[in-house]
């Protein structure tokens, strides 16, 4: 049983909604539609709430009475609360009800023209951004190497356990599967021509060249590099970055150096690593579908490698390691906006980063090939 | 303010890991009474309070509240308000959708009342017309009361504050203060706030507790004034004594 009543009664020229009982939130929604449904149809200039017989008000229901009133006088008409006792009338002006309300405005949403115009401005803050940091960078960078006592080299083991160690599982088994599903491809082609053993050829040179370097520093983008945008982005926004720099320790000094160091250190060994499983997925397709043998498959291999292969590969990941670091700390360092800049930040920095690293594998490609290399 | 206890602690020992910060407190709050737990930094101020809300599971004593025992991150219309430290908006959302989704969640109001109630609420705490603002948008002390606003939403008659004075100026800080009086006086909300804060505490608390790091206990309760004046343990005098002459 609802503890209110509402009624209308018409004297004359006005009319007076009576309200009576207690008037509690729960009951809300029932005093909304009851009261919208007695002023519909309303002609009277004047519509006044009789608040005498109200036992008690709460804010909700108050706030809702309120509302009725701005509509009212929105509509020309005159509304006012009367007869409300002290302890009602304290809701009631609690609530402004002697004042109206604005309607609830939503955000606009922006122009087509205007979200041009911001990004455009976007670009070129984000531009000016990345080369601050790289300035920083290098200031950074020259200043440890006067003063290495300064360098935060305490930080370097632990984080390359962290990007190296702790990712040799999944380096592992993605390097193993892309040897495996790249020897099977071309098996197909190459037992057409009865050259099954030149899969070892095709696997050990596409392993050590290209896909070996470029799918570590895949992963090691999705796990370190995320895990560095998300973590700097983090102490930014609760203001441990600010704290560094009260403290006299600049971020890129204390945590951007010993984090690109680190990547830097570990991805060739996670790189060898991928190399020695990729033609290791490769043999066992030539063993399981192509009758070869596991001497023969290994000398051909050999046979077809030089070791600037794997150097190169090495050479491309080292490149790698640092771009994946640098974007990552650059985005984190940029991170404003709570936990909405946060991932956004981290999102920005593993998109950007592989694109860069496909840009960057594209140039070593041609590179190499200009040289001879 | 009636004797009737709206929350009840009994036995309660509080801690994480292998830390115990406080070991069976017990205490009452009563109903429409500004409640104050009070202490030291790091004596468990604030963990005590995640514990009175349902955000911490005791291992040890209950938590009750009207009668009804607080389980763990309890998922359900709340049946009070929270408000924490940092304000805890959503920054994703504007002000206005903050205070509103309490609302669209948990009634069946058309968007025209919760528009009305989000307008009123915000109107209370002084944040008038503010709804399509961003939290980032607005400055410490707005995102505090936005804050209180969202905890009000619900009409809830028993509200937490965790410091809320953290971090404001005093002018900012005596404002809030007012407000929080007002909501207690008249609507007759209960109020529990974690504070250390002397002016705050001499203003607006009827009664507290206080909690000690090192012998993990409440060591007094009682108003403020009584505490200052007749307690005769020393580290509640040096509490109320050197913090004021601090200030």
């Amino acid at each position: 049983m609802r503890g209110f009543s509402l009624d209308r009664g018409v004297d004359g020229a006005s009319d007076t909604v009576h309200l009576r009982g207690r008037f509690e939130f729960a009951e809300a929604a029932a005093l909304w539609s009851e009261a919208s449904r007695l002023l519909t149809g309303a002609s009277t200039p004047r519509i006044d709430f009789d608040l005498s017989k109200v036992d008690a008000v709460d804010g909700g229901t108050m706030a809702l009475l309120v509302h009725l009133r701005t509509r009212l006088r929105a509509e020309g008409k005159a509304s006012e609360f009367v007869g409300a006792s002290p302890h009602v009338q304290d809701v009631v002006h609690l609530y402004e009800g002697d004042l109206d309300i604005r309607p609830r405005r939503k955000r606009k949403p922006q122009s087509a023209i205007a979200q041009i115009g911001g990004e455009t401005i976007a670009v070129a803050i984000e531009t000016q951004l990345v080369l601050a940091f790289l300035g920083q960078m290098i200031v950074s960078v020259v200043e440890t190497a006067r003063a290495p006592r300064t360098g935060n080299w305490g930080e370097v083991w632990p984080t390359m356990e962290r990007v190296g160690a702790d990712a040799v599982p999944v380096v592992v088994l993605i390097n193993f599967l892309i040897g495996f599903v790249m020897a099977f491809q071309g098996a197909v082609q190459l037992k057409e021509f009865g050259a099954n053993i030149y899969v070892a050829d095709l696997v050990g040179l596409s392993i050590t060249r290209e896909l070996a370097p470029l799918m570590t520093a895949i992963i090691l983008c999705g796990r370190s590099g995320a895990a560095f945008a998300a973590e700097l982005g983090s102490m930014k926004v609760s203001e441990e970055i600010d704290a560094l720099h009260a403290l006299g320790l600049g971020p890129i000094r204390y945590l951007v150096l010993p984090r690109t160091l680190a990547l830097v250190l570990a991805i060739p060994f996670l790189v060898l690593l991928g190399d020695a499983v990729g033609i290791l997925g490769g043999l066992v397709v030539g063993l399981t579908s192509l009758d070869l043998t596991v001497v023969g498959y290994l000398l051909e291999t050999k046979r077809a490698l030089s070791v600037w292969d794997v150097y190169s590969g090495v050479v491309k990941s080292v490149v790698f390691g640092g771009a994946i670091a640098l974007i990552a700390c650059q985005q984190g360092l940029a991170t404003t906006g709570g936990a909405m800049g946060v991932g956004r930040r981290t999102t920005s920095a593993v998109v950007t980063t592989f694109f860069i690293l496909v840009v960057l594998d594209a140039a070593f490609t041609v590179l190499f090939h200009k040289f001879h290399l | 303010m009636s004797n009737e206890s709206i929350i009840r602690v009994v036995d309660l020992t509080i801690g994480w890991d292998d830390v115990i910060l406080q070991k069976n407190a017990t205490f009452d709050v009563r109903r429409g009474e500004v409640f104050a737990i009070l202490g030291a930094s790091g004596c468990g101020k604030s963990t005590l309070m995640r514990y009175l809300v349902g955000l911490e599971k005791p291992a040890h004593g209950t938590v009750a509240i009207a009668g009804e025992v607080t389980g763990h991150s309890e998922v359900g219309r709340p049946r009070f308000g929270v408000v924490f430290q940092s304000g805890a908006l959503f920054a994703s959302m504007t002000v206005g959708d903050n205070v509103a989704l309490p609302l669209v969640t948990w009634t069946d109001l058309v968007p025209e009342a919760v528009g009305a109630i989000v307008g009123a609420k915000l109107c209370l705490v002084g944040l008038r017309g503010l709804e399509d603002k961003l939290p980032s948008e607005l400055s410490g002390g707005m995102r505090k009361r936005a804050a209180i606003a969202r905890a009000m939403a619900l009409e809830p008659n028993l509200m937490f504050l965790d410091e809320p004075s953290a971090g404001l100026d005093p002018v900012t800080s005596v404002e809030l203060d007012e407000l929080i009086l007002v909501l207690n006086r008249a609507l007759g909300l209960t109020v529990v706030v974690v504070t250390h804060e002397l002016a705050s505490i001499f203003k607006i608390v009827s009664r507290c507790v206080m909690l000690d790091k090192q012998s993990q206990s409440i060591i007094a309760s009682g108003s403020p004034l009584e505490l200052r004046d007749t307690c005769t343990d020393a580290r509640v005098r040096d509490f109320f004594h050197r913090t004021s002459e601090a200030q």
